[in-house]
C-alpha cells in the first residue's frame, strides 16, 4: 500500500540518447495516492502499456524517478517493487492446482505454510475460488484464469499497487461487467491502489476515480470522468471520450464570440489573449448543441442522418465540409435537409493548436 | 432414406492402393512368407512354420541369444543417449540468445550436424578417434590416456555414444528451442513479480511449456538411436567382438552374410513390431498430454 509519485518520468526504447520525439513516454510528473483507483486510457501505442511496465519495473525507465510513498525504487528489480500485476492475456501455471497458484508467490518468499494456507483460503473466499481451489488452473475458464492471476497479486498482503494491463480483453462481454464489479468491490473492501490500463472508455470511466488520458506518448489530462466529460484539457480528450465524441470546429475566435463559416456563434467566457499563429478550434460535446428547425441567427447544416440510439437521438450533420453531431431534443421531428444548430455557450470550449484556452469571466 | 449406390467410387481409391500394395503390403507379405521358411540357396525353401519366431524367444539358441543380445545392447545405447541428450538439449537450448544476430549464428551452428549424412559422420568419428592419426584418438594417448575403440569395448561404446550425441543433441535443442519461444513474455513478468527463482521458472514454466516438444524429441531420438545402423557400422563394425553389434547389424549379418533369409525375416518382423508397439505407447502418451492441456473453454 503506497502513494506512487512519478518525478519527470519519461522512457526510450531507443536509450537516454534517442531524439526526445521518438520517446515511448514524454516526461510526466504525477501523484497517485494511497488507495486511489486510476486508470490509463488510450489508443493502442500512446505509451500506457509503457508506463505501467515502468511502474511495476519490467521496463526500467531511460529518465526521471518513480516514488513509492517517497523511497526511490527505480533502480529496484520487479521482485523487491512489491508490485502485483494482472496481464492481458491470463497467466496460468500449468501444473499447479488453483491452490498452487495462489500459493506460488508466498512460497517463494519463503512464508511460514500455515500462514500460506490461510492466506489463500481467505483471497480464494474474495474471489469465489475456494471452489476450485483443488483443480488443475489449466482446465478453468479465462476470466477464472484472470481470477487466479489477480489472486497472485492479493495473496501478498503487502503490496504496493496492484496494476491491469487490459485484463479484460479475452473475456466475454457478460462476464466483463461481473468481472468489474468484482474488482470494483475488492477495491473498496481491501484499500489498495489500483492501476488500469485500458483503450476501452466504458471500461475506465467504470472502474477509476481518477481517468489519466494518454496520447502519443502524452499524458494529456488527470481528471474524473466528470472533469474528461465537461472540460476536456486537449482535443483529443474530447474526442475519445464520449460517445459520439466531441465536435472540433476550426474557428475564429474574438472575446466573447466565436465565428465559423461566417457565422458567429456567443461565448459565455471572453478570450482576449489567444497565441498568435495557433490554430484555433472550439469543441462543444453533441450533448450540448441541439437541432432546430433553420432560422436566422442558427448556423445552419446540412442533415446526414439521424443516429437513434434509444434514449436519445443524435443528428449527423455538415457544416461546410465539417462533420458534425447535434442533439435532437426530444419530441423534434426533422423536416427537410437544413437545420439550424442551437449552442449551449456554457459548454463552447476553445482549443488552440489542441490545447483548451481558459477564458476569462 | 435414398442413398445414391455408385460403386465407381472404388476406381478413386485404386490408385492408392496400387502404391500401398506395392510399396508395403506386398513386400511385407514376401518377409512374412521368408519368416516362415528355410533356405539352402539355389532358390529351395523348405517350410518351417513358427520355428524362426520360437529360436528368436530362446536365449540358448544361436538365432535366440543373438538376437536378446543386440536387443539388449540396442535399449543400453537408447538409455544412455536420451539420459544424455535429453538434458544437455535443454542446457544448450535454454543458454542460446532470444535475440539479436546471435540467434542466427546459433541456429546454424547447431543445424551443422544435422545436415551431414550418417555414413560421413561415422567416417568423421572413425578417423577422428583413430590412435595414429585422428585427433581425438592421438591426443587422449599422448596425454596417457589409453584409448583405442578398435581393441577396448568400453573405448568403442563411448566412442559410439559421444558420436550419436554430438550428432543428435541439436535436434533435441532446436526443439526446445522452438518450445521456448513460444512462452510470452508475460509468464516470465509474471514470474518476476511472484518473486520465481530462477530455478523455479524453470520448473513452474519453461518446463511444462517444452513437455509437448520434448516428448516428440524423446519419441524421434527413440526411434533413431533404435534403429542406429550407419553410424556405428562405419565407426566400429560392431566390434570389437560384439560388443557394439545393435539388432540392425545383425540382421544385416544375417540376411546378407549368411543369406539365411528366414531368420533375417523373422527377427525384422519382431525388430518392426518392437517400433510399433513403441510408437503406439508414444502416441498415446502424447495425444493424453494434449487433452490435458486443452481448456474447458475460452482461450488459453
Amino acid at each position: 500500500m503506497a502513494r506512487i509519485d512519478l518525478v519527470d518520468l519519461a522512457h526510450s526504447y531507443g536509450g537516454s540518447a534517442a531524439d526526445p520525439a521518438s520517446y515511448a513516454l514524454k516526461p510526466v510528473t504525477m501523484t497517485w495516492r494511497q488507495g486511489g483507483a486510476y486508470a490509463l486510457l488510450g489508443p493502442s501505442g500512446c505509451g500506457k502499456t509503457t508506463l505501467l511496465n515502468l511502474i511495476s519495473g519490467i521496463v526500467t525507465p531511460s529518465h526521471g524517478k518513480i516514488l513509492f510513498d517517497g523511497v526511490d525504487i527505480t533502480p529496484l528489480s520487479t521482485q523487491k517493487r512489491n508490485i502485483a500485476q494482472v496481464f492481458q492475456f491470463p497467466v496460468i501455471y500449468d501444473t499447479m492446482t488453483v491452490g498452487q497458484n495462489l500459493a506460488f508467490p508466498l512460497k517463494n518468499r519463503g512464508v511460514p505454510k500455515a500462514e500460506i494456507d490461510a492466506r489463500v483460503a481467505e483471497i480464494a473466499g474474495l474471489l469465489d475460488l475456494t471452489p476450485y481451489l483443488q483443480r488443475k488452473a489449466t482446465r478453468l475458464t479465462a476470466d477464472a484464469k484472470q481470477k487466479i492471476s489477480l489472486g497472485r497479486g492479493l495473496v501478498r498482503s503487502n503490496v504496493a499497487a496492484i496494476l491491469f494491463d487490459e485484463p479484460l480483453t479475452v473475456i466475454d462481454p457478460e462476464l466483463k461487467w461481473q468481472l468489474r464489479s468484482k474488482l470494483k468491490a475488492l477495491h473498496r473492501e481491501l484499500d489498495l491502489t489500483m492501476i488500469y490500463v485500458t483503450h476501452d472508455q466504458t471500461e475506465a470511466l467504470t472502474f477509476a476515480d481518477t481517468v489519466v488520458v494518454m496520447h502519443d506518448g502524452r499524458v494529456v489530462q488527470n481528471g474524473t470522468p466528470a472533469e474528461l466529460f465537461d472540460k476536456p484539457a486537449h482535443t483529443f480528450v474530447g474526442y475519445f471520450i464520449g460517445s459520439p465524441g466531441m465536435n472540433i470546429v476550426a474557428a475564429e475566435v474574438r472575446g466573447r464570440e466565436a465565428r465559423i463559416d461566417g457565422h458567429t456563434i456567443a461565448l459565455d467566457r471572453s478570450y482576449e489573449h489567444l497565441p498568435s499563429g495557433a490554430r484555433i478550434e472550439i469543441g462543444v460535446r453533441p450533448e450540448f448543441v441541439d437541432v432546430a428547425l433553420p432560422a436566422p441567427g442558427l448556423l445552419s447544416a446540412n442533415i446526414e442522418r439521424i443516429d437513434d440510439l434509444g434514449r436519445v437521438r443524435f443528428a449527423r450533420v455538415r457544416i461546410g465540409e465539417t462533420k458534425f453531431a447535434a442533439r435532437v431534443p426530444p419530441g423534434f421531428s426533422v423536416q427537410g435537409e437544413i437545420a439550424g444548430l442551437k449552442f449551449d455557450p456554457s459548454h463552447v470550449h476553445v482549443y488552440a493548436d489542441s490545447l483548451l484556452v481558459e477564458g476569462t469571466a | 432414406m435414398d442413398k445414391t449406390i455408385n460403386q465407381k467410387a472404388w476406381f478413386l481409391v485404386l490408385p492408392v492402393f496400387l502404391v500401398v500394395a506395392f510399396s508395403a503390403i506386398l513386400p511385407l507379405m514376401t518377409v512374412v512368407n521368408y519368416s516362415m521358411q528355410d533356405t539352402f540357396g539355389n532358390n529351395q525353401f523348405f517350410w518351417n512354420g513358427v520355428g524362426w519366431f520360437k529360436e528368436l524367444l530362446d536365449p540358448s539358441t544361436d538365432l535366440g541369444g543373438r538376437f536378446l543380445a543386440s536387443l539388449g545392447r540396442n535399449l543400453f545405447f537408447s538409455a544412455v543417449i536420451l539420459a544424455i541428450e535429453v538434458p544437455l538439449g535443454i542446457v544448450v537450448a535454454l543458454s542460446m540468445p532470444r535475440q539479436g544476430w546471435t540467434v542466427a549464428a546459433c541456429l546454424v551452428i547447431l543445424a551443422l550436424p544435422l545436415l551431414i549424412p550418417w555414413n560421413v559422420v561415422g567416417t568423421i568419428w572413425q578417423i577422428f578417434g583413430r590412435p595414429d592419426i585422428g585427433l581425438l584418438g592421438y591426443a587422449l594417448n599422448g596425454i596417457g590416456i589409453n584409448y583405442n575403440y578398435v581393441s577396448n569395448e568400453f573405448d568403442a561404446w563411448a566412442t559410439v555414444i559421444v558420436m550419436d550425441v554430438w550428432h543428435w543433441t541439436s535436434l533435441v535443442a532446436l526443439l526446445c528451442y522452438a518450445g521456448l519461444k513460444s512462452i510470452p513474455d508475460a509468464y516470465y513478468q509474471a514470474a518476476q513479480i511472484d518473486g520465481a527463482s530462477r530455478w523455479a521458472v524453470f520448473t513452474a514454466i519453461q518446463l511444462p511449456k517444452m513437455k509437448r516438444v520434448l516428448l516428440i524429441a524423446v519419441l524421434l531420438r527413440f526411434m533413431d538411436s533404435f534403429m542406429i545402423y550407419t553410424e556405428p557400422f562405419v565407426v566400429t563394425g560392431g566390434g570389437p567382438g560384439n560388443s557394439t553389434t545393435f539388432i540392425s547389424i545383425e540382421l544385416v549379418k544375417i540376411a546378407l552374410g549368411q543369406f539365411d533369409l528366414g531368420k533375417a525375416a523373422a527377427l525384422s518382423l519382431v525388430y518392426n513390431l518392437i517400433i510399433i508397439i513403441v510408437c503406439w505407447i508414444f502416441y498415446t502418451v502424447m495425444t493424453n498430454a494434449g487433452a490435458e492441456r486443452r481448456p474447458e473453454q475460452g482461450v488459453a
